[in-house]
């Protein structure tokens, strides 16, 4: 499995805010975990999602050069489950950015039907206040996500 | 603004940012000791004194994060000479007298008050 909650970018205005898509299915295992017969959405896996959304919208704001953790969840208001078949629309901003990170805050839609409302920091992990180092290579940008943000290029370009 | 308006604000920012109450937010309380604040956590309260106080914090300005880690300041958790003087210099908003007696780092009070002396003097430099 890979460890990607979001299917597509729909919107991208980089260093400002980003739209992305998930559309869940039956087929997916963890649906079926939390209660029997009760397919849900996990709320962890939804924030999952929004960190995503948000994580990839600040790291290329520097050009992915920063490895962009998540750092704080300050704030998660859930106002609706979500079930088989929907799709859930991640709406990221970045609400102030700094040297060593960023702080972003948004909301998790079905349709209408607000889900969620979410506000989370991220650390650039090599600007941190112990002075600890980390490996050179970026290891949080991995090839997946940036096939998400070329994906969305791409589809912009056919639509020109 | 007076000190006191200063102080109800900067409650507000610590109760949001740290998920303290109210009344432990008291002018002796230690971010770090008693607040609870972790790294991630002063970032969060920089932002928000920011977006509460309309001013700008330059990195290093409030929290003397550099001069941990700097090894001519800080040597195996004690504060140098050097250090003190750099401290002194560069934060008159923080209380260093324990410090002045004993150099180990955690004697760096970095309290309530702490905060609202830097917003205070930040705020006398914009008039």
């Amino acid at each position: 499995m890979r460890w990607i909650w979001i299917d597509k970018f729909t919107a991208f205005e980089p260093r400002k805010s980003a739209t992305a898509i998930k559309n869940v299915s039956l087929a997916e295992e963890h649906l079926h975990d939390l209660y029997p017969d009760f397919p849900i959405v996990p709320h962890s896996l939804i924030i999952e999602g929004m960190a995503q959304t948000a994580g990839i919208l600040v790291g290329q704001a520097n050009d992915f050069a920063e490895k962009v953790i998540l750092a704080k969840i300050s704030r998660a208001t859930f106002h609706r489950l979500v079930r088989p078949g929907e799709t859930l629309t991640f709406n990221a901003r970045i609400d102030q950015m700094a040297e060593h990170g960023a702080a972003t805050s948004g909301t998790v839609t079905v349709g209408e039907d607000l889900v969620a409302e979410m506000e989370i920091m991220f650390s650039h992990i090599d600007q941190n206040m112990s002075g600890m180092q980390f490996p050179e290579h970026n290891f949080v940008f991995t090839e997946q996500f940036a096939s998400l943000l070329n994906s969305y290029k791409d589809s912009l370009k056919v639509l020109l | 603004m007076t000190r006191d308006e200063i102080y109800e604000k900067v409650k507000d920012v610590l109760v949001d940012a740290l998920g303290v109450d109210d009344e432990d937010v008291t002018l002796d309380a230690k971010l770090r000791d008693d607040l609870g604040a972790e790294s991630i956590d002063f970032l969060d309260i920089v932002f928000r004194l920011e977006k509460a106080f309309g001013i700008k914090i330059p990195r290093g300005e409030m929290f003397p994060e550099d001069i941990f880690t700097n090894p001519a300041y800080v040597k195996d958790g004690k504060v140098t000479p050097d250090g003190l003087a750099e401290l002194k210099k560069r934060m008159p908003h923080v209380d260093l007298s324990a410090l002045e007696t004993d150099p180990d780092v955690n004697n760096i009070r970095f309290t309530v008050t702490t905060v609202i002396n830097y917003i205070e003097s930040k705020l006398n430099e914009n008039k």
